[in-house]
């Protein structure tokens, strides 16, 4: 029961007839791939501003605040207004630092997060690259961006930046493992790591709610360790202002500090991207059994829309968190992973292979 | 020339440049993360040959799991000023001499060696169900009792490591 939906993929083909009508198809390849890197940059920096934009109204309404109101209406054009400041902001050499990787960190980290974002499943047929392995695809490439934090905190030569790193390696490395397994709850479920079958499979239903309890609680799991690998509060205190100034990025200055910023924001849309392609169904419409006209009228709405509304849904949710909740110690932090959420997420994979071998979720 | 080939000179090339530089460079840590360029370019070579599960899991192993337990450790015990003293002539030439003869070895045995083709080779996609059930099939060509081994091995490395690492501390010792 495949939904009625417009397929970009005959719009993505076309541009291919188009392309290989003028040249052999080497090129033909090789321009798809300029095309399509020069789309996905532009993207990040717009989605970049505009979740920064997000964040601030965020934080303003929950703090009983207006937010930005002064730049453009409702204040829209303020990230903008900030980006042309950062632009022309001075970059600050650090004399007893390590040149070479001070310069490459903020690097890594930003293709780390472009490399994930590569395989995301954005509308029906619009997805850059498909791989088999889609969800451990989008694990493997996120996993290096902690590469990239604890080199920019040691090679600042900074107290600061360095406990800010060595905090922020510890957590994404013991959080990565619940993300893993989690997400690994939605892979025994759907029989596939592709990221376009897990969306098929959910035609029907939602993982959420065809996965009966095992999947509410894979999801929870997920939402509160890939919170915390992304290192955005309750979490963030790798960059906790009131004892680390700002953690691993303290030192870095102008559009290098930028870089860092826009990383961190872009991060959370790729965990909230995965969420909701794993677990509400990506660009799938709501469908409920066999109400046919509801299911109908579900599908008018683009495939498209429905993918960002599930994002920004959960971009909501992890927003929300940070401005509720109090931070954790580093104790605490690794306490809450090690001793909660790793046997309760182990314990759940036992369960949902259990339940699927006995055929018992719709 | 097609642009699968050029791609493979590229990441090659990144292969052997990086690996050079790993072993020169006199700064701990930028050693290590040359040797990252090197982890993540082998990775580039497994997609290159569609092996997608090969390459990801490159990448989480060693790219994602072990150079950043390298980085931290350098983090813990080396501060940024540290460099290495070059190491003296004779070791220097002992080291590049067992270099040259063993490399040397491997090119001539793999260009006399005619590799002749015993098996008809079928096409089998690598895919995660493929690999699965390769992985812990029971059946021949199965791999679940090496597999279990393995696991059991690693199980017991661990807790030794934590007994050796919980030295100490004798009155609250729980083992």
């Amino acid at each position: 029961m495949t939904p009625n939906l417009y397929d970009f993929s005959t719009l993505t083909g076309a541009i291919h007839e188009w392309l290989s009508g003028m040249m052999s198809p080497g090129w033909v390849t090789f321009t798809e791939l300029v095309l399509i890197g020069l789309l996905f940059l532009l993207f990040f920096a717009l989605l970049g501003l505009f979740l920064v934009y997000l964040e601030r109204k965020v934080c303003a309404i929950i703090q009983n605040r207006v937010g930005p109101n002064r730049v453009g209406k409702w204040g829209l054009l303020q990230t903008i207004a900030d980006l042309i400041k950062l632009l022309i902001k001075e970059l600050i050499p650090i004399r007893k630092s390590d040149k070479f990787l001070f310069n490459l960190a903020p690097f890594i980290v930003i293709i780390a997060s472009l490399m994930a974002m590569a395989a995301l499943p954005f509308a029906k047929g619009l997805q850059a690259i498909d791989f088999n392995i889609g969800v451990f695809y989008v694990m493997a490439v996120s996993s290096l961006g902690v590469v990239g934090i604890l080199l920019a905190g040691w090679s600042s030569n900074s107290k600061y930046s360095l406990i800010g790193a060595m905090r922020s390696g510890a957590q994404i490395v013991s959080y990565e493992l619940s993300v893993g397994l989690s997400l690994l709850a939605i892979v025994v479920f759907s029989g596939s790591m592709q990221l376009s079958t897990i969306i098929e499979s959910q035609a029907d239903g939602w993982w959420l709610f065809k996965g009966h309890i095992p999947a509410f609680i894979a999801f929870i799991v997920f939402l509160i360790a890939s919170t915390a690998e992304i290192n955005r509060g309750p979490f963030d205190l790798a960059e906790a202002e009131s004892e680390l100034t700002a953690g691993f990025h303290t030192e870095y200055s102008g559009i290098k500090f930028a870089f860092f910023f826009l990383a961190e924001y872009i991060n959370m849309f790729i965990v909230a991207a995965i969420a909701a392609t794993v677990f509400l169904g990506g660009w799938m419409p709501l469908h409920i059994g066999n109400w046919e006209g509801f299911n109908q009228v579900m599908d008018f709405i683009p495939s498209i829309v429905w993918f960002f509304v599930k994002t920004f849904f959960i971009i909501y949710v992890i927003m929300w968190f940070k401005w509720t909740f109090p931070r954790l110690r580093i104790d605490q932090l690794l306490t809450l992973e090690w001793k909660y959420l790793l046997p309760v997420s182990l314990v759940n994979i036992v369960l949902i292979a259990f339940l699927v071998l006995m055929g018992w979720h719709f | 020339m097609s642009f699968n080939i050029i791609m493979f000179y590229l990441f090659s090339a990144i292969i052997l440049v990086f690996s050079l530089l790993t072993i020169t460079s006199r700064r701990i840590l930028r050693a290590a993360v040359y040797l990252l360029f090197v982890l993540i370019a082998t990775a580039g070579l497994y997609f290159l040959l569609e092996y997608q599960f090969m390459a990801a899991v490159q990448l989480t192993l060693y790219a994602g799991g072990i150079v950043v337990l390298i980085i931290f450790s350098i983090l813990l015990t080396h501060h940024i000023s540290h460099r290495f003293k070059h190491p003296d002539l004779t070791k220097m030439i002992m080291g590049i001499a067992v270099a040259v003869v063993g490399s040397a070895l491997t090119i001539y045995t793999i260009l006399t060696y005619p590799f002749p083709q015993t098996i008809t080779v079928t096409e089998l996609p690598a895919t995660m169900e493929n690999i699965g059930m390769q992985l812990l099939g029971v059946e021949k060509n199965g791999y679940v009792l090496p597999f279990e081994l393995i696991s059991i091995l690693l199980l017991a490395a661990m807790v030794a490591a934590i007994i050796v690492a919980k030295k100490g501390n004798d009155k609250n010792a729980e083992i």
